[in-house]
């Protein structure tokens, strides 16, 4: 019903080349996460997918047909913006109904689907007001409620929760993946946020610079990144990098290894100074400057009672250390 | 940055405003009571400001003499007539320029503007033979079409100006969910730009009204508007200033009218955008 194919897609403005060359599959009922730094092409690509914008070169296919000229409406999809993109001359009723409008729907089938979307959505007692009554928590889920009428054959969400604060951004996640629980509708989800592609995704496509790094699950992401740039993206704190003397200890150009699996162990090999310890309850993060090797980030228990100008001892984790050539690419073993 | 302002500070600049207000007011004043003078008082060398017989005499002439009632009608015909057409033809047009720009987009506008540069004199004559040769001098058809084209740079740029403010994402949004071109202009982005098509509306409505070297030029007796009308109490009869006066204050009143209720309507319009 809702599988996505993508072969060869490049697009470029103006002479500019922002996406190089793209296959992707997305199956069926997949979420789909597309992550990368700003300016990577993520946003682009999702809008080649629902057709506004035209393809340079390539095809996009949809349910098995070619979609790659036809207009927005006709690709059977649905898209939750940025900025909510709202009707704000209409009131919530009116905002969800317009696809079926535009469709022909007959009014009070209209009204029935209105009525089902607002119930889903807990949206029930706002549907006469008009969107600048809202706060954004209940804008993005009139945007979503506007986009589930249409029973599309994918949702596509393009940066959804960046403009809500911290606290609604966690609730607003968990909404949208019992949606997608619930509908089992395929999602394509744009973000520059790793937390909110590690806990949505069965798919994560890291981008940069408009071409595919790596495709994977969360997990495979996480703990077989394919190049130096999947590493230090995926993760938080950031996976340190090691060059030198110590990498070429291990045969590579680079290793790397996240914060999560270094060990604090007098006796570890690595010694060094604390510079900062940030102290978060649950976690302590501290910034160890390590001799011969530099600044390394170390994630300790919440009990760890080290300070600035500590010394301590470091050990990584036997079988966590990832190895990179000089081109970056991961080198397996 | 917020500043406390002193009530004598306030005063002084309230009446600064008003001063200029009224200065810049007087001139349509002296009109008004000039016309409720005899023709004496008008040209009296030692005028006196309010206290003169007032009468209404003026006004019996000007209506026993001249149809006012035929020549508003060409008026509101040619104003109305002109900007409702200048409308429809610059919605689609601002639209297209706004969120559709191309590489020209911007050579086109300043283009459209710079046509508002060149004196009308410069193309009356061409202007005229063509309304000769169309059969459309003086008549309100030809009006229309001469007014509608003199004005629809303006109504173009005001409608660019209101549409660049509104998010491009909101017209995805409407595409998205499969509204045609025409039912992306006409239900989401036409409701959103309500106020800024009012104040274009306003404005090309109030300067069609006051244009006067086309409808001076083109018209003779059928389809004179208020301009006509003002103006043929003006040279053959130069001076009779009171009854220019009350021709003129007959003229103004009802677009002076039109713009006291709706001067909210244009403020906004004419500052929108000014400040987000």
């Amino acid at each position: 019903m809702g599988e996505i194919v993508l072969s060869e897609v490049k697009k470029s403005f103006g002479g500019v080349s922002i996406i190089q060359g793209i296959d992707l599959t997305i199956d069926d009922g997949e979420f789909a996460v597309f992550v990368g730094p700003s300016g990577c092409g993520k946003s682009t690509l999702l809008r080649l997918i629902a057709g506004l914008e035209d393809t340079s070169s390539g095809t996009i296919s949809i349910d098995g047909h070619d979609a790659t000229h036809l207009p927005p409406a006709r690709r059977g999809l649905a898209m939750v913006f940025q900025s909510y993109a709202l009707y704000p001359h209409m009131s919530v009723r009116k905002n969800i109904a317009f696809p079926l409008r535009m469709a022909g729907v007959p009014k009070d089938e209209q009204e029935r689907k209105v009525e089902a979307a607002a119930k889903v959505l807990n949206l029930t007692p706002y549907l006469d007001r008009r969107p600048g009554q809202l706060s954004g928590g209940q804008r993005q889920r009139v945007a979503i409620g506007r986009a589930i009428v249409r029973e599309p054959s994918a949702f596509l969400f393009d940066e959804p929760l960046s403009n809500l604060d911290a606290a609604l951004r966690v609730s607003m996640r968990q909404e949208i993946s019992e949606l997608h629980r619930s509908l089992k509708t395929t999602m394509i989800y744009v973000t520059h946020d790793q937390v909110e592609a590690m806990t949505m995704a069965n798919k994560i496509v890291v981008l940069n610079a408009g071409r595919i790094e790596q495709v994977g699950s969360p997990l495979e992401l996480y703990k077989s990144p394919a190049n130096l740039f999947v590493a230090g993206f995926i993760g938080s704190p950031k996976m340190n990098f090691i060059a030198g003397a110590e990498a070429a200890k291990h045969g590579v150009h680079t290793i790397g290894v996240r914060p999560e699996h270094i060990a604090i162990a007098a006796d570890g090999p690595w010694k060094g100074v604390v510079g900062l310890a940030e102290h978060l309850g649950s976690d302590t993060f501290l910034k160890v400057q390590v001799d011969g090797i530099g600044p390394l980030t170390v994630r300790a228990g919440g009990e760890v009672g080290l300070n600035y100008g500590d010394t301590v001892g470091l050990a990584p984790q036997a079988g966590k250390l990832h190895r990179f050539d000089e081109g970056g690419r991961a080198v397996a073993g | 940055m917020s500043r406390a302002v002193s009530t004598r500070r306030k005063a002084v600049v309230t009446a600064l405003a008003w001063g200029v207000g009224l200065v810049i007011f007087f001139p349509i004043l002296w009109t008004v009571l000039t016309s409720f003078k005899t023709e004496g008082e008008a040209i009296n060398a030692h005028p006196s400001f309010l206290f003169f017989d007032w009468t209404l005499e003026n006004y019996h002439t000007v209506n026993e003499r001249s149809d006012y009632l035929a020549h508003f009608w060409n008026s509101v015909v040619i104003a109305l007539g002109s900007t409702l057409i200048g409308l429809l033809i610059a919605i689609p047009a601002a639209w297209s320029m706004a969120f559709v720009p191309g590489k020209r987009t911007k050579d086109l506008l300043m283009w459209m503007l710079s046509t508002k540069m060149m004196p009308a004199v410069g193309v009356l004559v061409p202007i005229y033979l063509l309304a000769r040769d169309t059969g459309l001098l003086d008549s309100k058809t030809g009006l229309v079409i001469v007014l509608t084209l003199v004005n629809l740079p303006i109504i173009v740029w005001m409608l660019y100006t209101y549409f660049k403010e509104i998010p491009g994402e909101i017209l995805e949004a409407a595409r998205m969910d499969g509204a045609s071109l025409g039912s992306e202009i006409l239900y989401v982005l036409t409701p959103m730009a309500v106020p800024g098509i009012a104040s274009t509306l306003l404005l090309n409505v109030i300067l069609a009204w006051n244009e006067s070297f086309w409808t001076l030029n083109l018209t003779a007796a059928n389809s004179a508007p208020l301009t006509a009308f003002i103006a043929s109490y003006s040279s053959p009869e130069g001076l009779f200033y009171a009854k220019l006066s009350a021709a003129s204050t007959m003229a103004i009143a009802p677009i002076l009218i039109l713009g006291w209720f709706s001067q909210k309507q244009l403020v906004r319009g004419l500052t929108f955008g000014a400040v987000k």
